[in-house]
């Protein structure tokens, strides 16, 4: 057993009773992408909906449309099949409140709603989701059972 | 909104850095001299030191992604537009809270004790942004307005991705300056984040004269 850390705008990917670990998600989302028959399966942790197309030298992982097509290249090589893949999210929270919220402020809710959309697209099928709400979350992915823990400061763990 | 003025932070030269090192010293002890006024006791600050991380390193700092903190942040308006955010570890929040209020509190119900030490704490935090946004405006003659500060206390991660994030950008590298204010023999670590737009970073060392 392996316990592979995904740092913010970045992503792995890890097989059988590894465990993949995104720690202090808040208005970012954290992608779970799992095949149940080869017990493959990837973590991303986006920042931002979508990649602008006039900046060079971008890190694909930071945002959910790169992030995502990169997660499923790397997954479809660790021999995880497309069509098998099914989806757990968490994360896409607000932070801070603010008196005028413009939609700076509102990301997380943007990020949950952009990445929801590219999966539908892919035809993965979202099994959970925790999102929203306004506290961080950490994200413990157990691939020998597709089990997502989502850990926060501000109450009890919770199973999706 | 893209253009090659931008100065992303990890371009800074050390001349530039050394400009923005001054003003967080003036800033800072601006805020310990406001700190020692209301506390009504001498408040000492170490130099600030100005480093430039990896973004995702940037929770290590306060311990990790995962560490429980206060983050107090600003949002600032005007001729630089930006954020400031200023963290604290959940010892150094109590400690500061402590200070600023009286015993008394502690037999008030324990909720109302809790919404008093958030505003204290926001308290805290715009007096301490707003002595560093007056350095950083007189010294480059910029009006620049704060925001009410709002307040969180959760994972470092969560809140330092949220306070790094621009309109439909973040960058890889974030500027931190990180000062330690003590009363005595009781250290408060405080960690002040400015984080400018790329727009605004251009125009302030314009104006500083180190573009």
């Amino acid at each position: 057993m392996k316990k592979i850390r995904v740092k913010m705008a970045d992503l792995n990917v890890g097989k059988e009773d590894d465990i993949l670990i995104t720690s202090g998600l808040g208005s970012c989302v954290g992608i779970a992408l799992y095949d149940p028959r080869t017990k493959v399966g990837g973590l991303a942790h986006i920042m931002l909906p979508k990649a602008p197309n006039n900046r060079k030298n971008n890190n694909p992982a930071k945002y959910a449309d790169t992030a995502i097509r990169l997660l499923l290249d790397e997954l479809e090589r660790a021999r995880a099949s497309k069509r098998r893949l099914v989806a757990k999210i968490a994360g896409g929270a607000q932070m801070f409140k603010f008196d005028n919220a413009n939609s700076q402020m509102q990301i997380g809710a943007r990020n949950a709603e952009a990445v929801k959309e590219i999966l539908k697209k892919e035809k993965i099928k979202l099994l959970a989701e925790d999102v929203g709400k306004d506290y961080g979350r950490t994200m413990e992915f157990h691939l020998k059972d597709n089990k997502v823990l989502i850990k926060t400061v501000k109450g009890e763990d919770q199973v999706l | 909104m893209d253009n090659e003025k931008q100065t992303e932070v990890k371009e800074l030269s050390a001349l530039q850095l050394d400009a923005l090192k001054e003003v967080a010293n003036i800033g800072a002890g601006n805020a310990a001299t406001a700190f020692s006024q209301i506390l009504e006791q001498k408040i000492d600050m170490s130099v600030p030191e100005v480093s430039i991380l990896p973004l995702n390193e940037v929770p290590e700092i306060l311990g990790g992604p995962d560490t429980l903190i206060a983050g107090i942040l600003v949002k600032v308006v005007g001729d630089a537009s930006g954020k400031i955010l200023f963290a604290l570890e959940e010892e150094s929040a109590d400690r500061l809270t402590n200070m600023l209020l009286d015993e008394r509190l502690a037999l008030e119900s324990e909720n109302k004790t809790e919404k008093i030490e958030n505003s204290t704490l926001e308290e805290m935090g715009n007096i301490l942004t707003n002595s560093y946004l007056n350095a950083l405006s007189q010294m480059t003659d910029f009006s620049l307005l704060p925001s009410v500060p709002a307040l969180a206390f959760d994972m470092a991660g969560a809140i330092l991705e949220v306070a790094f994030l621009q309109v439909g950008h973040i960058g890889d590298y974030a500027l931190v300056v990180e000062t330690e204010f003590w009363n005595g023999d009781e250290s408060i670590e405080g960690h002040f984040f400015f984080i400018p737009t790329p727009e605004s970073l251009n125009k302030i060392l314009a104006q500083l004269g180190v573009n």
